[in-house]
């Protein structure tokens, strides 16, 4: 629990030392706003169309792959530290579970999902 | 146990004696000595990142033959902080449409996706945040804060660019994290704990790189990627996509992004040498943890050297190529390098330390030379696309002196 | 009340109102912000019950994954960036009071139950994730269940791609 209290504390230090940090600095700095200063950057001309457009489903694959696969190696972990008191048996069966896998991934691949297009 | 071989523990039973004396209870004395610990950390690895942003300019400059910052103090030593007094009187300017909250809240979520990382990584036998159960799980974990923070700032931005750099960056960021957490089970296989503190006691026998050297080297490029340094800053590519998801900041805003982008090779390092070169451990490191302290920076120093190295002489990879690295090359290598170490350090019997080493060495190295072999047959075969049906223009310098005898 | 309580009653509230945020919030990006704090209220509770590991998968693969999943989704959304409609029907207050019926029912169900009131005892012991590992390989106890996720995860790829992949290159 000590390290809990440490972790929550330390987490909350690294929000908020950043945010000291912006609102010193936001009382250091000038504020001149003006219309024309205001407007979007984008990439150095006027804005055309929204802003925020429609994304392809490539995105949505990598995320579902990674998905995937991470959840898989979360199951692992508990595997990774009890290793060393574990019969071959149980080493092979968690070999067994990344091969299952590794097929998922070859399917993938195969189907074209990991092209970047 | 005199101040000097362990003076933080020193400190802390000053303070909690003082503060007992003053009446307090048990709890708060706790809460608030996690408190100071925790703040004072996490300031100075703030603080140490104003010498990182000189010494990575000036090692940068001498790879690329130039001198780096050399006119504010020695060797130009001041330069950063005249860059930091002047980051910090910048306007911030707030483009009109942004989404507010979010907007402000990207850039703290992204330093503190890194600067969290510290609470768990060991710098001395005895001095180290907190020897958490689950440590290495955390240090990814709190890498999705990281994540949110670029996903927040460019889609907060509301500029086409910034969400499409934000967008893209993150896609890779979630790539890479399936190598790198597969690979960081090899340390918590070999060692039978999730715990830093754990892992690097576990190392006294043997450092985990000469273990695993695969493992380490996966660890290595998919963190460089993570942290969207060279040759993996396709994410700021500045030709493509303005310069990603932070076009839209300013100030110190933007300062934030910086530094947690120096930060997050530091850290880089640091876990490196904590996972894989064996942390603190040095001589004496144990009777004086202040020397552990000493040992840890100096071996993360090889890395971060490295890092910056890599940075100086790799170019950009195009995002396609990053992409297959990632799915084709780095994830299968990993998996199969984890099957496969697993299955041979567990036929070899506790204890034959030689025979464990040079088995997984052979292992190793079979590894890397089956990938390189398959990379050499596949890569040759790759079509490149084709980009434009018409030939592009091609910059065709005539030689200088067409003349003879005018020789420039 | 302990400190402990108070912290706990405040992230209670906290993941619950960010919840209400999640369906009520006007764009759906917002709703996806909300749910990632809702999500991390969860896992400041697993902490609080001293369920370290369970803290991180919480992070790792809601924060870092599903949430992640879901703002790609968004964004592959057309036109629905903004949502203009009204927020509630005609038959809201049918769904409240099914709402209310499910917790009451669930409320009594569980004060029926004695382990409500029952402390979980000693704090877990250190080794608890090393009897987890064994236990998943066990052939006596999780190792079905352990291979049966791996197939599952499998099924979940290989649907997801044919879903998303297959169409498009149609003459394949």
């Amino acid at each position: 629990m000590e390290d809990w209290l440490y972790i929550g504390l330390f987490v909350f230090i690294s929000i908020a030392l950043p945010a000291v940090a912006i609102f010193l600095a936001g009382l250091l700095s000038p504020k001149k706003p003006n219309p024309i200063k205001n407007t979007s950057y984008e990439c150095g001309i006027e804005t055309v169309g929204p802003s925020w457009v429609q994304f392809k489903a490539q995105y949505y694959v990598y995320a579902l792959v990674f998905l995937v696969f991470d959840v898989e190696t979360i199951f692992l972990y508990p595997w990774a530290v009890a290793y060393n008191q574990l019969t071959l048996f149980g080493v092979l069966e968690a070999v067994l579970f990344i091969l299952i896998l590794l097929s998922g991934l070859l399917y993938a691949w195969k189907k074209g999902a990991l092209e970047w297009m | 146990m005199s101040f000097w071989t362990d003076p933080i523990a020193i400190i802390e039973n000053l303070i909690s004696g003082w503060l007992a004396g003053l009446g307090m209870g048990e709890g708060w004395i706790t809460f608030i000595l996690a408190f100071l610990g925790a703040a004072v950390y996490a300031l100075v690895v703030m603080l140490f990142v104003v010498l990182l942003i000189w010494v990575e300019r000036k090692i940068l400059g001498r790879f690329q033959d130039r001198l780096g910052p050399n006119r504010i103090g020695p060797w130009g030593i001041f330069q950063t902080i005249a860059d930091m007094l002047k980051i910090f009187t910048k306007e911030y300017i707030t483009p009109n449409g942004v989404d507010k909250v979010p907007y402000n809240l990207a850039p703290m979520l992204a330093v503190a996706g890194v600067l969290a990382v510290w609470a768990v990584i060991p710098l001395g036998a005895t001095i180290f945040g907190a020897n958490l159960n689950v440590g290495v799980l955390y240090v990814v974990a709190i890498g999705a804060l990281g994540e949110l923070g670029i996903i927040l700032a460019g889609w907060s931005s509301r500029n086409k660019y910034a969400t499409l750099g934000g967008f893209r960056a993150v896609a890779l960021l979630v790539s890479y994290e399936v190598p790198l957490v597969v690979t960081l089970l090899i340390p918590v296989l070999f060692s039978g704990s999730m715990g830093m503190n754990d892992i690097v006691f576990a190392q006294k026998s043997m450092w985990y790189i000469v273990l695993a050297p695969v493992a380490a080297l996966i660890f290595l490029i998919t963190s460089i990627a993570e942290n969207g340094r060279a040759p993996f800053d396709l994410t700021e590519a500045d030709s493509e996509i303005v310069a990603g998801f932070n076009v839209e900041y300013s100030g110190l805003k933007f300062g934030m992004y910086y530094v947690a982008d120096f930060m997050h090779t530091f850290t880089i390092a640091f876990l490196f040498a904590t996972l894989w070169l064996g942390g603190w451990l040095g001589p004496w490191a144990e009777k004086y943890p202040m020397l552990g302290i000493f040992y840890t920076t100096f071996k993360a120093w090889f890395i971060y050297f490295t890092i910056l190295w890599l940075r100086g002489s790799l170019p950009r990879f195009r995002i396609d190529q990053m992409i297959n690295l990632n799915w084709k090359v780095l994830t299968p290598l990993a998996l199969v390098m984890l099957m496969l170490t697993a299955v041979v350090n567990h036929l070899i019997p506790a204890g034959m330390l030689v025979v464990r080493i040079l088995a997984l060495l052979a292992l190793n190295g079979a590894l890397l030379f089956v990938t390189g072999k398959l990379l050499d047959r596949f890569a040759g075969q790759t079509k490149r696309v084709v980009v434009a049906l018409e030939p592009r223009p091609v910059a065709r310098p005539e030689p200088v002196a067409t003349e003879s005898g005018t020789g420039v | 009340m302990t400190a402990l309580q108070i912290i706990f009653l405040f992230v209670a509230a906290v993941t619950l109102a960010s919840a209400v945020m999640v369906v009520s919030a006007r764009r759906m990006m917002h709703a996806a912000l909300w749910l990632v704090l809702s999500l991390a209220g969860v896992a400041v509770i697993f902490a609080l019950l001293d369920a370290g590991f369970f803290t991180v998968v919480q992070v790792l693969v809601y924060i870092g994954a599903i949430a992640i999943l879901i703002i790609f989704a968004i964004m592959l959304t057309r036109k629905a960036m903004e949502d203009v409609g009204p927020q509630l029907n005609r038959g809201w207050w049918l769904a409240a009071l099914a709402a209310v019926g499910v917790f009451a029912g669930l409320a009594v169900v569980l004060v029926s139950w004695p382990g409500v009131n029952a402390s979980a005892g000693a704090g877990p012991d250190a080794n608890l994730i090393v009897t987890f590992g064994k236990d998943l390989v066990d052939p006596h106890k999780f190792v079905m269940p352990f291979e049966v996720a791996s197939v599952m995860l499998l099924a979940a790829l290989i649907g997801a791609i044919y879903v998303s992949v297959e169409h498009k290159g149609g003459q394949k």
